[in-house]
Parts: structure tokens; sequence; C-alpha cells
């Protein structure tokens, strides 16, 4: 069953754990993305459109897949608001709403790397799934 | 048997649109003592106040009960009411029926239950209420302001103009503060040391001014009208009457490699020094750390080559006491430390720098000779980045920055644009915003000036990183308005930093017993009504100890600070709280309990001598309470174990009487 918008929306806020109404809109995650330039949405837009519920173009926009997970908006943003795990889980839902992840757990393994953030792991679960 | 008078305030609706006023006042009628119970709409109007100065002549009450608001706002307007009508003002009690009553309920029925339990509590205490004197103590007519920078310095001027003694304790070898390192200042451009400097000659002039420099405040006890500061003063190791200041000695000090802090490290000064040029006082100071004849005791170049004979290697840390009438808090600022913001690339470049070595680089004093030089290479940049609010506005990283907007980077960054385009019209300046904030009179002209005039460029968007490649600093931003991010190769990155409370002020604050928010800026008695006081009675607040300010509000804070000095310093007597501990000498047991748990040091123990059956006496030792230091805090009433400990006008007594009355 498709969700309605507003429910899509109040999952991926609740799914992310962020609160985007702390955005103060200064764009320092924009500023420090290292794939900004292959963004549809920047990390800056993700965070407004998903704060006034505009879901629809970024579950369609590619923008979801470049982001590398590098957390640097995470790490730097001023507000706490951390537009990575929004990202993610902007990622989660495209992912729910198309079925089965592609990369299976069982491949994991031979793709390990130690200096790989846990995050990037799991990220990577959905993000190779299209 | 009291007469007691109830008087029902309705506050407009503020209270009877949620409490029945009549029904409480009818309620009320009944209680112990009471012989008249009314109600009105505004208790606190003047005819409200007349209504019960009349009630006093006509029904001779000996006690009131109003039930009205929190007795922090109308305690003291009722209590004046019932001195005027002939009865003792302690013998007022109010029952607290908005804030804690009408406010905090929705419906009616509870609101009035609550408001005649609250009135029966107040009836209850009024009848064991017994009319108070305050006591009385003197005024020391000196104020000691702590922090020599221009808010310093206007509220000791201030309060020195109208003829009281002042102390001003700095702890930098001279006067002057952060003022005297800036260049220029918002919004009219002149030149800071040319306003700041005639007054800081005033202050080191002024007959009734005294400088204790290179000097700290270490202790503190007392209390409004009877401070005694400990005051040391450090070893400058220069006699500070003998020296002339005429700087020979800071020129032959053979020990030329110590980092100048005036000019922030940027460039060195000597183990002697004087930190500018015009310094009050005017005194050269040995730097212990650095000077080879204090570590090794070989060299005394200094000595020699000083004709006043003013150099003086035994000095040792001075301790003065003084008492204060008054004490006015000054500590300021200092812009947070960039050392956390690896983002930015400080700590890798010197070329990436704070607004605050911005202002030394382009300062005709500082150590480029006003020129504007990039730190690593000397060469004259031609791409400026400016970043504002680097540690403002920062929720998540309370270890880096700070929560609160700093106020003033907006006007100096954009003075800082504005002044580079002038002087180097080859130049590109960036300044990236978040928002420009220039509320303040031709604030907001002065920032348009800055774009439509000098062809600044403000970037709506931050910077997300710096990165040193070459002699070039690459920087990378987001410009939001444009949907762009933004490569630019600078040659020179200025930060904005936030600014904190000097950190002088944490322990300042423990020993003046004045409060502090979580931010360590001094709490005002009163965000609105009472800004420059702090709620500890005798201190007061004058700059950015407070909060982050700009120079022309620091210095109408400053005069409103001196001119609350100076109403306290024209008194000659200072009326207390009567509401203070007392102690039943025949009930105590001297164990000093009390003593031990009293914040401000009211209780002494004294040996008295007690008459005994059959003409013999005992002596025993009891304890006596000094009633114009204890603040009635009630500290030693629950510590005494003997029961001799109480507080007048808040009897234990009164208070069970209170709970019973409430429990019935």
């Amino acid at each position: 069953m498709e969700k309605t918008n507003e429910a899509l929306c109040k999952e991926i806020i609740w799914n992310s754990g962020v609160n985007p109404r702390k955005c103060m809109r200064c764009g320092k995650c924009s500023g420090t993305c290292p794939a900004y330039d292959e963004m549809e949405y920047h990390p800056h837009e993700f965070v407004f459109m998903v704060e006034n519920g505009d879901i629809e173009p970024l579950l369609n926009s590619k923008s979801l897949y470049r982001c590398l997970t590098c957390f640097a908006c995470v790490d730097r943003c001023p507000r706490g608001v951390e537009p990575a795990k929004l990202v993610e889980a902007v990622r989660l839902a495209a992912v729910r709403q198309q079925g089965a992840n592609h990369l299976k757990p069982d491949d994991i393994p031979a793709l390990l790397n130690e200096d790989l953030p846990q995050q990037a792991i799991v990220s990577a679960l959905r993000k190779y799934n299209k | 048997m009291q007469r007691i008078g109830v008087f029902v305030c309705w506050c407009g609706s503020n209270i009877a649109g949620t409490v029945d006023v009549q029904a409480v006042s009818e309620a009320l009628k009944n209680e112990p003592g009471v012989v008249l119970s009314t109600n009105y709409q505004y208790m606190c109007s003047q005819a409200g106040q007349d209504m019960i100065k009349a009630a006093i002549a006509e029904h001779k009450l000996t006690g009131i009960v109003i039930c009205s608001c929190s007795p922090r706002m109308h305690e003291a307007t009722f209590r004046k009411t019932a001195a005027a009508a002939g009865i003792n003002p302690y013998m007022v009690e109010i029952a607290n029926i908005r804030e804690q009553c009408s406010w905090v309920h929705k419906e009616m029925e509870i609101g009035t239950e609550k408001a005649i339990i609250l009135g029966k509590a107040a009836i209850a205490k009024v009848n064991l209420n017994t009319p108070l004197t305050p006591g009385e103590s003197p005024v020391t007519k000196r104020a000691l302001v702590i922090g020599g920078g221009i808010a310093g310095i206007q509220t000791a001027l201030d309060i020195a103009d109208a003829g009281f003694e002042v102390d001003i304790v700095e702890k930098k070898p001279t006067i002057g503060g952060k003022m005297a390192q800036l260049d220029k200042t918002f919004p009219t451009l002149d030149c800071a040391a040319c306003i700041l400097t005639p007054k800081m000659v005033d202050v080191g002039q002024h007959e009734k001014i005294r400088i204790f420099s290179y000097s700290e405040v270490t202790a503190l006890e007392g209390f409004v009208g009877n401070f005694t500061a400990t005051i040391t003063k450090k070893a400058r190791f220069v006699k500070e009457d003998v020296c002339t200041g005429c700087g020979l000695c800071t020129e032959k000090c053979p020990q030329k490699k110590v980092p100048n802090e005036f000019n922030l490290g940027m460039d060195n000064r000597r183990a002697i020094y004087i930190p500018f040029a015009q310094a009050v006082p005017k005194v050269a100071t040995i730097d212990p750390d650095h000077c080879t004849m204090l570590k090794t005791g070989k060299c005394g170049l200094c000595a020699k080559v000083c004709t006043a004979g003013a150099i003086d290697y035994t000095q040792k840390d001075e301790v003065i006491k003084e008492k204060y009438g008054a004490i006015v808090v000054a500590t300021g600022y200092e812009p947070i430390s960039m050392e956390k913001f690896d983002e930015f690339a400080y700590n890798q470049s010197k070329d990436v720098i704070t607004s605050l070595e911005f202002e030394r680089l382009t300062n005709a004093a500082g150590p480029t000779a006003g020129k504007l030089l990039r730190p690593s290479d000397g060469k004259h940049p031609h791409k400026i980045v400016f970043v504002q609010c680097v540690g403002s506005r920062c929720e998540n990283c309370a270890e880096k920055g700070k929560e609160y907007c700093s106020k003033i980077c907006c006007m100096y960054t954009a003075k800082h644009a504005m002044l580079t385009r002038d002087k180097y019209p080859d130049t590109e300046v960036y300044v990236f915003y978040i928002d420009v904030r220039t509320p303040g009179k031709n604030f907001d002209e002065f920032y348009r000036r800055a774009v439509e005039e000098y062809g600044v460029h403000y970037i709506k968007g931050m910077v997300g990183k710096v990165t040193p490649e070459g002699d070039k600093l690459m920087v990378q931003a987001s410009d939001l308005l444009a949907d762009k991010q933004l490569h630019i190769d600078a040659d020179l990155v200025v930060l904005a930093a936030a600014i904190e409370p000097d950190k002088s002020a944490r322990p300042l604050a423990t020993m003046l017993t004045a409060s502090m928010d979580t931010n360590d800026f001094f709490t005002e008695a009163h965000p609105k009504l009472r800004p420059v006081e702090s709620p500890t009675a005798g201190v007061y607040l004058s700059g950015t100890c407070q909060g982050p300010k700009d120079i022309p509000e620091t210095v109408s804070q400053a005069g409103a600070a001196a001119a609350k000095v100076i109403g306290l310093l024209a008194k000659d007597k200072l009326t207390g709280n009567p509401c203070v501990a007392h102690s039943d000498e025949l009930m105590c047991n001297g164990c000093s309990s009390c003593e031990r748990v009293c914040p401000y040091g009211a209780i002494t123990y004294t040996d008295k001598e007690f008459r005994m059956p059959n003409r013999t006496t005992l002596i025993r030792r009891v304890a006596s309470v000094n009633e114009a230091v204890c603040q009635g805090c009630g500290a030693c009433t629950v510590a005494c174990p003997s029961g001799a400990m109480d507080l007048k006008g808040f009897a234990s007594e009164q208070i069970i009487a209170e709970v019973d009355a409430v429990c019935k």
C-alpha cells in the first residue's frame, strides 16, 4: 500500500532521529560536501525539503545514491542537524518501497576494509540495491 | 489576639478569571483572628491601597493578609501601605493566588479551593507574626571596579566624577582592555585608540581613581556597603612610582623572542616591556617567565640602563586589603579558541587568522605597521575570505563553540571588509554569512555601504572547509542563493570567532556569590528592569561580563552601573533585612553546627557569663548572629540540633502553622 506523503515524511524523520527544524540555513553541510557537484539536491536542500514534506522528488532523485556517507556534514553542522542521517533515512524509505536489497549480507565480508565505517557498510546495503 | 484584615485581589481577570474571589473572601471571614474579609479589582491601585488604609483605621487591624500576586511583585507596595497607616510593615503577609494558583489552574472550582487554602495559611502565619525593625549598617564610600577595559574605565570615571573614590583592579600591566587592541570602531570608523586613550589618561590622572594594574582580587568578604577585598599586586620587578616609562630598558633587553600578547603573538617583545605606547600606567613590567636575570641571575642589563633606578629584581607580590561599599564587575571577554575547528585549518596555516588578529594586522601600531600582509610570507593578499559565526550559534558543539550569537561579529566583519576594499581596491573580498544582524543606530546603513559602495561580496552560505594548497588557501563553501558550491583560492582567511566571558569571571563569581548562566556570563537581577545589577546586593555588572556587547552598548551599561553605584554610595546608612537569624542563648549548646553551614560567615561564637542559682555564674560558649551580614537563608535554623536558632519573620512555629492550615 502506498503511504501518504505525510506518513512517509514522519517515518523518515523518525528513522533518521533528525529534527530538521533545528536547521538555521547556514549551508555549511553543502559547503563541506565532497559529492556536491554530483547531486541534484544538496544536503541543505534535503533538510528543508524533508521539513516541508517535499519527499517525492527526493525519492526519485539520483542524489540519494551520490551521498558518500562520509559524515562531513554531520561532523560540521553547527546545529547538530546531521543531514547525512536524513539522506540515509530517505534512502531507506526508497528501498522499502522497492522491496529487497540487491547487495546480500553474505556479500559484505568480501568487501570489508578496516577503514570503512560501520555506518557506511549499512548504507551500502541500501545504496547498491538500485 | 490579632485583628486581621483579608484583602482578595481580582487582578482584573488574571485572578478573577479562574478564582471565585467572592467565595474566597467569604470563606476566609471565619478564620481565627479575621475581623474583615473583602475583595477588590486591583488591590495595588491607589484606590485599593486607600481601601486598606481606611480598613486599618476603621477596624483597628493589627495584621494584614493580601491574596494577590507573588510577593516579588507587590510585597513592598503593601508593606509601605501598612506602614503609612501606622502598623508594622512586617505584619503584612501575601498569599500568592496568581502565579501559584490562578495562572496554573484552568478550572474555577480547583483554583478557588486552592486560593482559600493559601489564604488560610497566610492568616495562620500572621496570627504569629511579630513587629520587626530592620537594622542599619554604614556605607563605605568607595567603589571597586574589577577590570580596566572600556567598561571598567567608563564606570570608574562616572563614579569618580560624582565625587566618590574608585579603585580599578586590572590583571594586565595596563588598563585599556580589548578596545586598545582594536584598529577602527564601527559604525563611524574613528580610530579606537584616539577615542580610548584620552579616557585612559583621564583615569590615570583622576584624583579620585587609583589603578591597581597587574593585580587581581584574590579574596572578598562582607556585604553591601561593607565589602573587604584582598588585592594581590603581582611583582612587576619595576618600582611603579619611580619608572618614568621612557622605554629604554625595553629597547636594550637582550631577550627578544617573547611572543607579544598585545599583538596576539604575531610579533615579539622583550622580557621587559610596556604593552603599548599609550599604556596607563606607563610603567615597564618584567615577564618573570622569560627574564634571564630572574631565571639565572645573570644579566641585569635593564637595571644598568635605567636612569631612574626603577628596576627591583627582589620585588615580591604585594597584598592589599581595602574596604568598599560597592563592587562593579567589568571582566570582559576573550575570543574562543580556534584550535578545535579543524575544518578552517587555523592550526595548519598562518594565513588563517581570527578577526582580532586582523585588527592588529591593520593597526598602525601592529606587527606590520598597519600594512595588510600575510603572516606566512609577508605578501600582500589579493583574495580575502571572511567567515562569520565561527563557533557562534553552535548548538551541538558545546566543547567547540557557543550556543549564543556573539552579536559584534556582523558589524566588525563589515568594517574589516569595507576598510580592506577602501585601502586596497585591488582585493576581492568575500564575506560568508548565515544572517547579517545589524540592529543598531546606523548599523544596517554601514553594512549596506560595504556591499553597495565598496563592492564586498556578501555570500549567503557557510564555508565548509579550508585546505592549504601551496601558498593558497582553498576555500570550499556553499552559495545558498545561487545553489552552488564555491571554490575560492584565497590568500587570507579571517574567522569571526565567537566571544566568551574572560576565564577569571567564574572564580570571581564564586567569591562574590554572584550568579552566572551556563555560559559563565554574569546574571542580571532582572533581564529587563534591573539589567546592570547582580542579584547579589552591592554587586553591579558592566560590559561584556554580562553578555556580548559592542562598545556603544558597553559604555551605556557602564554609565548605568555607575549611576546605581552612586545611588548606593550617596546613602549614609543602609536599611537591612530584619528577617534574619536569631540565636536563643539559653538554648544554644555551643556546638558550632550553625557556624559551619552559614554561607555568609554571619555567625560567631563568644563566651558569655550566665547567672546560675545561689549567686554563681557559668561561662558558656554561645552563637551570635551579625544581623548586617545575615541574609536570612535559614540554613542555621535547620542545622541547629537544640532549636536555638530561628529566623525572624519565618520562625519554625510560623511555618508549621502554615503547613497545619494547608493540611487541615
